[in-house]
């Protein structure tokens, strides 16, 4: 490996980029934006009611914590506190352990797979009905724009929802010949960058399989969870099945080390992932681990490039990057670089970074000062590693955490902004001459979650997706998803699917 | 003129490593008894964690090549390892016989589910595909697939009981998914995976695909969990504290860990062994999102 890195870092620099240069010259593009700037489009906040504190969802109803304890939750957009949340303990995390297992042994695991679906379906339609009001309160909780809330995360957990429902009756067609039972009470502990999205992939499968289940939302983002909590309420989902326990990284450790535990399911990083295997070694618990990513994306000299400079923006600058499968490397075919990068730099000059709840809003805010401080400490690695930035020029608000859209060149397979996630917007740019090289290139690290292609010529989307290191390859495309279409990640970004038939194997035993 | 009564000609037993047979670098052996543990039976290689390291990396290296072949053809070598053990079987059941003590009928019958299980997974090789993956009806206009592909090198410790069907029952699932092994034989019965190792290497079967070492699971279940180019483990036969420190090792690059327990109701000369779940168990599984359009 070590030595694989330094040949590579040798290629990388006799096919260094040249020096990237400006944007085109101005006269050849009529820049409609700034001769008529947007007026801004402001999301009504009227719609959400965020109360002064927040209980924990335990056996169907909200209360208080035992530990008595309380934290602040902000709007990363302005740092202004939006409320308190409890923050769950030992006894509390316990109480909700055992809400699930009473639920799980008595209700859910009896009830027939029918009466389940309808459960799950009402939730799924509940969601939609709602479907402003979680917009909303996802975008002030999280600052991510609410074009992205409104079109991408409360549909697609709506659309979870719909289509687990309609597997809980019909687990006998999952493996052919086989019979399958739940797994018993799921601990998941879920991220802050798609907060509803991922309590949907979480617990619609549970519970289309039979689980029940205690979720850990993130620190950060526990609001639409909570509202999710009174979703379930109105489903009239019987008491215990879900119960949501709000915290930090204590309350996550608590319950996944929980004795009562049958299946641990976590999205994070690949660090904290790696310390929960530790922590149930030998605990006979099964785990479902969708950890960090690096991904490739690769462009070819024969890919729609005006496309392709839509994926490599919708791959990295998407959510503010934070996202686990963001495409955060650019792969491109050294005859094509200058043109892309400086089409890709045009591009950029057009994206709106501000008020996440403004609809025209294209990058909202980074989620916490401490995911700030970790994009600012890595760029500045980079710097010192001598690669050569390029950063939107734009004015950032002066409340709250905010980071413009960036891109390094020059960089090394070995450099550290290369091999580490840096999990905010900020993209690397390497070149390639064979297909043989970007596949070695896009391996050569410790991640696997998934990968983009881009190129015209079909057999060759299907080559390298077949050689390709990663749980989703996206051909001419980037950042889709679909609640039939399993996600999940090689190596060290984890293992286990989301999603689709596999996705819901992750919550049975097979008979 | 008096009787020259002929000596037996003894086998050395070596460990399997990129198809070749190596005595371990360490140059350490252990002598093994028959069964009734008086008599003599072999002095059996300790495999060192060196031999070990050669082993992954003569398995990384096979690896390429024989996940490229068509699964058509992954089958029939599977059949022609088959064949060959249908052939030799009467050294398996002398090893087997000898080695456990079980009786010769007993050791006939193990011997015929082993190469029956064999015959049964090299069936699977070009099956996988179709029954594991599937098309996903995504909303949007893509063609949306998802494939199982081999996890890559799997480090397999096998059990004591059965030691020929157990090994079977775990290896050959696992290189009909593609995969490449780094195999610990049975500890207490090694010298029947050697005699499988020299079976296997007069087959088709590619150099490196199977590797098997033998020696003390205690010196080499640690570096095989902790090995950063091993993908997964396939365990059996070991106690829950060497399944928590082999998973505790085994997440530094978060490998696949599955512990296989036999029990009253699936012991290794069952036929719930014969399955897809060994094999689906080292599958990755690939989603591919491919345009559909002009």
């Amino acid at each position: 490996m070590g030595r694989k890195t330094k040949t590579l870092a040798k290629t990388e620099r006799q096919t260094k980029l040249k020096k990237v240069s400006s944007a085109e010259p101005s006269h050849q593009i009529i820049q409609f934006g700034k001769i008529w700037p947007y007026a801004p489009a402001p999301e009504s906040t009227k719609i959400v009611n965020i109360q002064p504190r927040y209980e924990l969802f335990i056996n169907g109803k909200f209360v208080p914590p035992r530990s008595g304890q309380y934290f602040d939750v902000i709007n990363p957009a302005n740092e202004q506190k939006l409320c308190e949340v409890a923050e769950a303990g030992e006894a509390d995390v316990d109480a909700a352990v055992r809400a699930a297992r009473q639920a799980y042994e008595k209700i859910w695991r009896k009830m027939p797979g029918k009466e389940r679906a309808k459960y799950i379906f009402r939730i799924a339609r509940i969601l939609q009905e709602r479907s402003r009001e979680f917009a909303v309160l996802e975008t002030i909780n999280n600052g991510k724009p609410i074009r992205e809330t409104r079109d991408f995360d409360v549909p697609m957990s709506a659309a979870h929802f719909f289509y687990y429902a309609g597997w809980a009756d019909k687990l006998n067609y999952l493996i052919p010949g086989r019979e399958v039972a739940p797994l018993g009470v799921a601990g998941q502990v879920i991220p802050w960058n798609f907060p509803l999205l991922m309590a949907a992939w979480k617990i619609a499968p549970a519970l289309a399989a039979g689980n029940t289940v205690v979720l850990k939302p993130a620190e950060t983002t526990p609001l639409t969870a909570l509202l999710l909590a009174e979703v379930i309420q109105q489903a009239e989902l019987p008491p215990g099945v879900v119960n949501i326990v709000t915290g930090a990284g204590a309350t996550g450790a608590l319950l996944v080390s929980h004795p009562d535990v049958d299946k641990v399911a976590f999205t994070g990083s690949t660090a904290v992932g790696k310390k929960i295997l530790r922590a149930i070694a030998g605990t006979g618990k099964k785990a479902t681990m969708e950890l960090g990513g690096k991904a490739a994306n690769i462009v070819f000299e024969d890919a729609p490039l005006d496309q392709a400079v839509e994926g490599i923006v919708n791959g990295i600058y998407f959510n503010q990057g934070h996202v686990c499968c963001a495409g955060s490397r650019l792969l491109v075919q050294e005859s094509v670089a200058e043109i892309v990068l400086r089409k890709l730099m045009r591009r950029m000059e057009t994206l709106i970074v501000g008020d996440p709840l403004d609809k025209n809003t294209d990058i909202g805010a980074i989620n916490s000062r401490m995911q700030l401080k970790k994009i600012q400490e890595l760029t500045q690695v980079g710097l010192q590693e001598g690669a050569q930035i390029y950063q939107k020029r734009c004015e950032l608000p002066s409340k709250g955490f905010w980071y413009p859209p960036t891109f390094f060149t020059n960089v090394a397979q070995s450099s550290r902004i290369v091999r580490e996630e840096i999990f905010g917007p900020v993209l690397t740019i390497q070149t390639f001459r064979t297909p043989e090289e970007a596949i070695e290139k896009a391996n050569n690290i410790a991640y696997g979650l998934s990968a983009g292609v881009w190129t015209e010529k079909g057999s060759k989307i299907l080559k390298m997706a077949s050689q390709l290191q990663a749980g989703v390859v996206w051909a001419n495309t980037y950042n889709k998803f679909d609640p039939s279409s399993p996600f999940g990640g090689y190596k060290e970004s984890g293992f286990g699917r989301e999603g689709g038939r596999q996705g819901l194997l992750d919550y049975v035993k097979i008979l | 003129m008096e009787e020259v009564v002929r000596l037996g000609v003894q086998k050395t037993r070596k460990l399997y490593i990129g198809g070749s047979f190596n005595r371990s670098e360490s140059g350490r052996s252990r002598p093994v008894y028959q069964a009734g543990g008086k008599k003599f039976l072999a002095n059996v290689c300790l495999a060192s964690r060196k031999d070990l390291r050669d082993a992954v990396q003569a398995a990384r290296k096979a690896l390429t090549a024989w996940r490229a072949k068509t699964a058509y053809n992954r089958g029939q070598i599977l059949y022609r390892m088959a064949e060959m053990m249908e052939s030799r079987r009467s050294e398996l059941e002398t090893e087997l016989a000898q080695a456990t003590g079980m009786k010769e009928n007993e050791a006939r019958e193990e011997t015929s589910m082993a190469i029956d299980r064999v015959i049964y997974y090299a069936g699977w090789c070009d099956k996988i595909v179709q029954v594991v993956g599937n098309a996903n009806p995504v909303a949007a206009p893509y063609f949306n697939f998802t494939i199982p592909e081999p996890v890559g090198v799997v480090g397999v410790v096998c059990p004591n009981e059965n030691p020929l069907l157990s090994f079977i029952s775990l290896v050959i699932p696992i290189v009909a998914g593609g995969n490449s092994t780094v195999c610990l034989a049975s500890e207490k019965y090694p010298t029947v995976a050697v005699c499988l190792a020299e079976i296997f290497a007069t087959s088709d079967l590619p150099g490196g695909v199977i590797n098997i070492l033998t020696g003390n699971r205690s010196e080499l279940l640690g570096p095989m969990a902790s090995h950063m180019d091993v993908n997964a483990l396939a365990l059996a036969g070991i106690s829950l504290e060497e399944e928590k420190e082999a998973q505790m090792a085994a997440a530094e690059n978060v490998k696949r860990v599955r512990v296989y327990r036999e029990n009253k109701s699936t012991p290794w000369t069952s036929l719930a062994w014969e399955n897809i779940d060994v094999i689906a168990d080292y599958m990755e599984l690939k989603t591919v999102w491919h345009p559909i359009g002009s």
